[in-house]
């Protein structure tokens, strides 16, 4: 493109001026106001933006809370107290935050298993899912350093135990959990720059979450259907007819926050992290986070420290490739009579590992714990492949507006916005 | 929408299942549930048995247990007045300093220092406790599963151990605490402290009483936080009523 | 915008729409305006750096004419102990003459102790005059090195860019030879 002025048609003369030398209003309006979306979308896909708006309470709450904390191992549990005590709304501030990473979990596991039911990940969609990703990955390390700042016994021990795991590795594991320490235990300098890292990692989730929503308005959305929007009548604009739809979920997702948050906000903790930290005396039960759970279900289920080790680290690296070993063409499972029952088994599998995850490492919760590790496993690597090839998928509708306009009624207004081009 | 349910009944597990207590604890006693005024969506504390409470703690616990969050100020919220605060502040000695000649002093407390400790550091407290260390009280409710029912019923836990139990030297059986064997010797005895306001200080109400002062040292913030979480639910009902009658109107012509 | 494009709908349901929006968005405004306040709230100073906000003062080892300074709230203050000439000195001042007029008696509890913030009233710097060998300026009391100005010995503006009297903060005395400020 040549240099110049960008041609804005904003009515706004203030408007005009900036947008002309910086179109970021007509980027807004292409991207979220005009935006040809499926016009079939149901609340499964109000998940997305609530991870968004979840991620920037984190941001929020967590930069009002770094004002008053001390990362330091002799303050820093006196000094998260402190917050709850004496700064004003500082509990607010805190179980705010607390409560804010369950949900942020909930959410983006709801969102996740949408995308799984729905095929989302199929092509054309598999960098925006491998992305997807990566900002769990982001979002697994950053929630993991931020219950170590608190300093309590939880904390303590679940530093120590995660980086740990680390050591599983073969002559380099020793130095490498060393290196994370900065000394010979998990201490000061260790809580100093998980600190630093918790601080940091939200503005890196942030970029990458604009990755994957610039991939996402190339591709376009998926929808429940699974097909590909034909032409206008297929979608409607992004506002106000999903900013609308969203609202209302945002809306009840804040309920939720908010119940958790003024009436249960230790409902989700664990008691144990109000002991302060103690190097000498691990606690009778330690376990991590509710979210990390069925990951850990799956590292105790493997009798070996370093194939525990990588197979739980393999559970979720899977998901980079689940792209490919889907053969199925049909991406929504809703016209795929055999995947469903096999995908309904998987979550509970998932459920069961959670619930596992939870519980000592005792019979029969171990046995369980196996058998549940190894159908998350075949099911990727094993059941999909083979279902693509096996399975008679349902007859697909024509299109997204067919099955809505039963009856041929009019032309929905909404659907004047520019027909999509689709890869 | 075959599928759809699925994936909503889902996601309400995720919800419950992470609520559920997800950590059995071997054998392990039914603890009774006590009724609190602090219990529930309007719950309050009750400010004459936090009083009570404090009684309590200031002439029983407080020659072992430290509350080291805790300043003399803060008992300004369970309704003592400000000569009050100031009173049991000063009947302490607390070291300040180091003044002009280097030399650290020790003063009568103020409302604004923190409940004085027992002991000097944790060693002090083993030396003294037969090598077990008595907690912290300050957040003590939030930091024993069960809270405020698990230490109501731990100080009413006392008793002769059932036949065979072997109770170790030093050690005092306990029905409610973890391996029934606690160092913590029987703290409260029928009619221990004269309480202020004349009620009568059974076992049970002494026990119920400091529960109440405990439960309050450890979430202050808890009376604020449920009035202001009622109204937000109730500013957050009538949005999400406006917001799905604006959903409807907008998708009315689509559908 | 978007909608006046996608709806070419009644205007009678165009309106109703429009209305419920509006209460809708002004309502979740509200709700965004509610939810700021607690952030903004949590910066000001805690209940516990409210709480620690006296600080006591033995005056019996300041001789005449000598003035120490004690940290309250982390800022600093001066306790001078006044000889009769330099109270004479505060005394003799016509009114009219200061630039923040106040007259002596009014700024201090007794006529030999002088308490006050020791933070120019200019830009923030700390005045020289406590320490003996120290330049105490034209008019006996403190002199700013930061631009220049001068106090007297009631620590009342009276050359330079300052603007107001060094302030004296809220004490009392607790003893004939203590005091505590705050």
């Amino acid at each position: 493109m040549a240099t110049g002025l960008h041609k804005s048609d904003f009515a706004n003369p203030v408007i005009r001026w900036v947008d002309a030398r910086l179109p970021v209003f007509t980027m807004m309006q292409k991207e979220y106001g005009t935006f040809p979306t499926p016009r079939n979308f149901n609340y499964l896909w109000n998940f997305g933006a609530l991870a968004m708006v979840n991620l920037l309470i984190m941001i929020v709450t967590g930069i009002f809370l770094a004002m008053n904390y001390t990362a330091h191992t002799s303050m820093a549990f006196d000094s998260v107290e402190r917050i709850m005590r004496d700064v004003n709304y500082g509990w607010l501030l805190r179980y705010a935050h607390a409560n804010g990473a369950s949900m942020f979990f909930i959410v983006v596991y709801i969102h996740i298993f949408r995308g799984l039911y729905y095929g989302s990940y199929k092509a054309p969609r598999e960098l925006l899912w491998m992305i997807g990703v990566v900002i769990f990955l982001l979002m697994m390390a950053t929630a993991f350093m931020g219950y170590v700042l608190p300093w309590g016994q939880m904390s303590f021990w679940g530093a120590t135990v995660i980086t740990n795991l680390f050591s599983a590795f073969p002559l380099v594991g020793e130095s490498i959990v060393t290196w994370l320490w900065g000394g010979f235990s998990v201490d000061n300098p260790t809580l100093n720059r998980f600190f630093s890292l918790h601080y940091l990692m939200p503005f890196v989730i942030f970029g990458v979450v604009f990755l994957h929503v610039a991939a996402l308005h190339i591709t376009g959305s998926n929808n429940p259907l699974g097909i590909d929007p034909k032409g206008p009548q297929d979608t409607v604009p992004f506002h106000p007819y999903y900013t609308a739809k969203d609202s209302v979920g945002l809306v009840v997702y804040f309920i939720v926050f908010a119940v958790l948050v003024f009436f249960f906000p230790n409902m989700l903790g664990h008691a144990d992290n109000y002991i302060p930290a103690n190097p000498l005396v691990t606690p009778p039960h330690i376990v991590p986070e509710w979210y990390f759970l069925p990951f850990y279900a799956i590292l105790r289920a493997v009798p070996d420290k370093l194939g525990g080790v990588l197979l739980m680290f393999g559970s979720i690296a899977i998901l980079f490739v689940l792209p490919w070993l889907d053969t199925s063409p049909v991406r929504s499972m809703r016209f795929r009579p055999l995947a469903r029952p096999f995908f309904a088994v998987w979550c509970v599998t998932f459920l069961v590992l959670l619930y596992c995850g939870g519980k000592p490492p005792e019979e029969p919760f171990v046995t369980i714990a196996r058998v549940c590790t190894a159908y998350y496993f075949l099911y990727f690597l094993v059941i999909l492949p083979l279902l693509g090839r096996l399975e008679r998928p349902l007859p697909l509708p024509e299109s997204i507006a067919r099955p809505v306009l039963r009856g041929g009624g009019p032309l929905p207004a909404g659907a004047m916005g520019k027909p999509m081009e689709k890869a | 929408m075959s599928g759809f349910p699925t994936l909503r009944a889902l996601a309400l597990g995720l919800g419950l299942i992470a609520a559920g207590p997800a950590f059995a604890a071997g054998e392990e006693v039914e603890l009774p549930n006590t009724r609190f005024s602090f219990e529930g969506l309007f719950g309050h504390f009750d400010r004459a048995s936090a009083q009570r409470g404090f009684q309590v703690y200031k002439e029983v616990c407080a020659s072992c247990h430290s509350m080291h969050l805790m300043s003399y100020r803060n008992l300004r919220q369970i309704g003592l007045s400000e000569a009050e605060v100031a009173a049991i502040a000063a009947t302490v000695q607390v070291t300040d300093g180091p003044n002009d000649d280097g030399q650290m002093i020790e003063r009568p407390g103020r409302a604004s220092d923190r409940f004085k400790s027992p002991f000097a550091n944790e060693q002090a407290a083993r030396a003294a406790n037969n090598n077990a260390y008595p907690p912290d009280l300050s957040v003590i409710t939030k930091a024993r599963e069960g809270g405020a029912d698990y230490i109501h019923a731990l100080l009413l836990g006392y008793g002769d151990p059932p036949a065979g139990v072997q109770v170790a030297e030093g050690l005092h059986y306990n029905k409610y605490f973890a391996g029934h064997q606690i160092a913590m010797p029987q703290p409260l005895s029928e009619g221990q402290v004269e309480y202020h306001d004349g009620t009568k200080a059974t076992l049970e109400q002494m026990a119920t009483d400091v529960t109440q002062f405990l439960t309050w040292a450890a979430e202050p913030e808890m009376e604020e936080r449920k009035a202001l979480g009622v109204k937000m639910i109730i500013f957050l009902t009538i949005l999400g009523g406006l917001a799905y009658a604006v959903k409807r109107k907008v998708w009315h012509d689509v559908h | 915008m978007a909608e006046t494009l996608a709806h070419p709908a009644p205007h009678d349901g165009e309106t109703r729409r429009d209305f419920l929006q509006l209460v809708a968005g002004s309502f979740a405004a509200v709700g965004v305006g509610a939810i700021a306040w607690p952030f903004i709230s949590s910066m000001n100073p805690a209940r516990d750096t409210l709480a620690v906000s006296t600080t006591d003062v033995d005056l019996k080892p300041i001789a005449a004419g000598a003035a120490i300074t004690v940290v309250w709230r982390g800022k600093p203050v001066f306790v001078r102990h006044r000889t009769e000439e330099e109270v004479k000195a505060a005394r003799a001042v016509p009114i009219s003459e200061l630039k923040d007029p106040q007259p002596d008696q009014a700024r201090v509890k007794k006529d030999q102790w002088l308490v006050v913030i020791g933070i120019c009233t200019h830009l923030g710097c700390i005045p020289l005059g406590q320490k003996p060998t120290d330049q105490r300026g034209p008019y006996g009391g403190w002199f700013c090195p930061c631009h220049g100005s001068a106090y007297d010995t009631s620590g009342r503006i009276r050359l330079g860019p300052a603007p107001l009297n060094l302030p004296v903060p809220s004490y009392a005395f607790t003893s004939d030879t203590q005091i505590r400020i705050g």
